[in-house]
């Protein structure tokens, strides 16, 4: 659908959008599956709306670095199938690409959400590292969200393999039901300033139409452990402070949704 | 001698016979080989006669003359506009062309029509090259503000305006939205937010289902509440 740029406008500055859906709703169907991919440790499947989203967990035995001897690693990657959106084109990763692998990585890096020392193996030598893949399978807005709650997911969701004692090497086929030390879930709410107005879970006309944008990722007891602001407007510190509650309140209902779905 | 091998509104695939013998004439998306007519493209099978036609299920639309369209004004030239027709062919909106009053010659286009802006206009040429040219001086054409636009399959169009337009008056009159039907398939919805909402789902109901009989009955069912 192309929308009018003024038409989203004006309808946020009402409160109103142009599905009839509150300013603060997420869409629906939330749909979480794991479990989705055999040949990774962890993997799963977030649907939000239209937007569906991937995300896969590696584990490797690799060198720790030197500054952190002591401790395994993450690295997150994001790509942008040409399949999920008219926008998307093959080749290197896009400044978009980037941004998003950026945003999930600092939210669960930053949260300290890995136990790190826990990963390590033998300190300078050998720890386990932590890749996650994401995997946009359809853009309609709010990849930040959708992309959050799936890399979680898949993080839950990951069990190690099995290492061979003798030869130090994995066996991809067979795992082990030991999962990764995770301390805490940062979930990250996006939260879309749109003619003055607080905006979660845009659709892509209205991402099209956004002021300003603060991905806000917390964890359990709601502390701030990311913050990524987009878009080429301001924020007054007014408008900081209840970007913060909002998203607070709508990342509970994100977790809740993860471990119900999870559960079952 | 002749024989007819489908019936009316069967899908057929592109390559399969439709009849024997030339009693039969091939119409529009068919061609004869063989003493038999097969059909070119995916569609549903129409009889009129003797004369077989197939309705494509999907295509690009071909730009025709006098047709009216809804276009996004892409670039400003010297003496005019370019505008995005939604199809691979873009078209030259002419500064004579736009506006019943008198532009000046020193006057700012982008004050007029600015990029991104959406005009419902009219096609008056198409050249066999393909240089599109479209009008905006008639009544009903004009420059789209508010309201929103959805995207529907072009061949859809038809289905979408009704016999006579019964189906876009039934829509209309159910959700009071005014609603503008771009041949090229972009629709230009406007009314309350939640009239509008209603009304593009009815759209996207249309295009969905309409190889299914009875859709106008299924329509008036959907939007029966309001």
């Amino acid at each position: 659908m192309i929308a009018n740029k003024e038409t989203i406008m004006m309808l946020a500055a009402q409160g109103k959008r142009l599905d009839t859906r509150k300013l603060t709703d997420y869409r629906q169907p939330i749909v979480i599956e794991t479990n989705i991919s055999w040949t990774a440790e962890g993997s799963a499947k977030v649907q939000i709306g239209n937007t569906t989203v991937m995300a896969g967990v590696k584990l490797s035995i690799e060198k720790p670095y030197n500054d952190t001897s002591d401790q395994g690693g993450i690295m997150i990657n994001a790509e942008l199938l040409p399949l999920s959106s008219e926008e998307y084109e093959p080749g290197p990763p896009g400044i978009k690409a980037i941004e998003l692998a950026r945003v999930i990585d600092r939210g669960i890096r930053e949260a300290k959400a890995i136990d790190l020392h826990a990963l390590c193996i033998t300190p300078g030598e050998k720890a386990w590292f932590v890749i996650i893949d994401i995997i946009t399978i359809n853009d309609a807005g709010n990849l930040f969200d959708v992309a959050g709650l799936a890399a979680m997911a898949a993080l839950k969701a990951a069990r190690f393999p099995v290492v061979n004692e003798e030869t130090g090497s994995i066996d991809y086929k067979n795992r082990t039901d030991k999962p990764i030390p995770l301390t805490k879930e940062p979930i990250s709410v996006t939260v879309y300033k749109v003619n003055g107005a607080l905006m979660i879970d845009p659709t892509v006309e209205e991402e099209n139409s956004y002021e300003a944008r603060l991905t806000i990722a917390s964890d359990n007891d709601g502390t701030i452990s990311a913050m990524q602001k987009g878009g080429k407007m301001p924020l007054t510190v007014e408008e900081v402070g209840q970007m913060i509650d909002l998203a607070l309140e709508r990342s509970s209902f994100l977790r809740e949704e993860l471990n119900h779905q999870l559960k079952n | 001698m002749s024989e007819i091998l489908v019936k009316e509104r069967d899908i057929v695939i592109p390559g399969e016979a439709l009849a024997e013998g030339l009693d039969y004439l091939p119409g529009d998306n068919t061609y004869r080989e063989n003493n038999q007519i097969y059909s070119k493209v995916l569609g549903l099978v129409n009889i009129s006669g003797r004369v077989l036609k197939i309705t494509p299920l999907a295509g690009p639309y071909v730009l025709k003359v006098g047709d009216k369209i809804i276009a996004k004004v892409i670039d400003i030239a010297m003496s005019g506009w370019r505008v995005d027709t939604n199809t691979a062919y873009s078209a030259m909106l002419n500064v004579k062309d736009a506006s019943m009053r008198f532009i000046k010659k020193e006057e700012d286009l982008s004050k007029i029509l600015a990029i991104g802006d959406h005009v419902v206009v009219k096609i008056i040429n198409v050249t066999s090259q393909n240089l599109i040219d479209v009008t905006m001086k008639e009544p009903g054409l004009h420059k789209i503000s508010g309201g929103r636009i959805v995207k529907i399959n072009s061949q859809k169009v038809p289905r979408v305006i009704g016999k006579q337009g019964s189906m876009i008056s039934l829509i209309k009159t159910k959700t009071a939205c005014e609603i503008t039907v771009g041949q090229n398939g972009l629709v230009w919805i406007t009314g309350t937010p939640e009239g509008e909402f209603l009304a593009e789902r009815a759209i996207k109901l249309v295009e969905e289902k309409s190889h299914l009989e009875g859709l106008t009955d299924k329509i008036e069912k959907f939007l029966g509440g309001n």
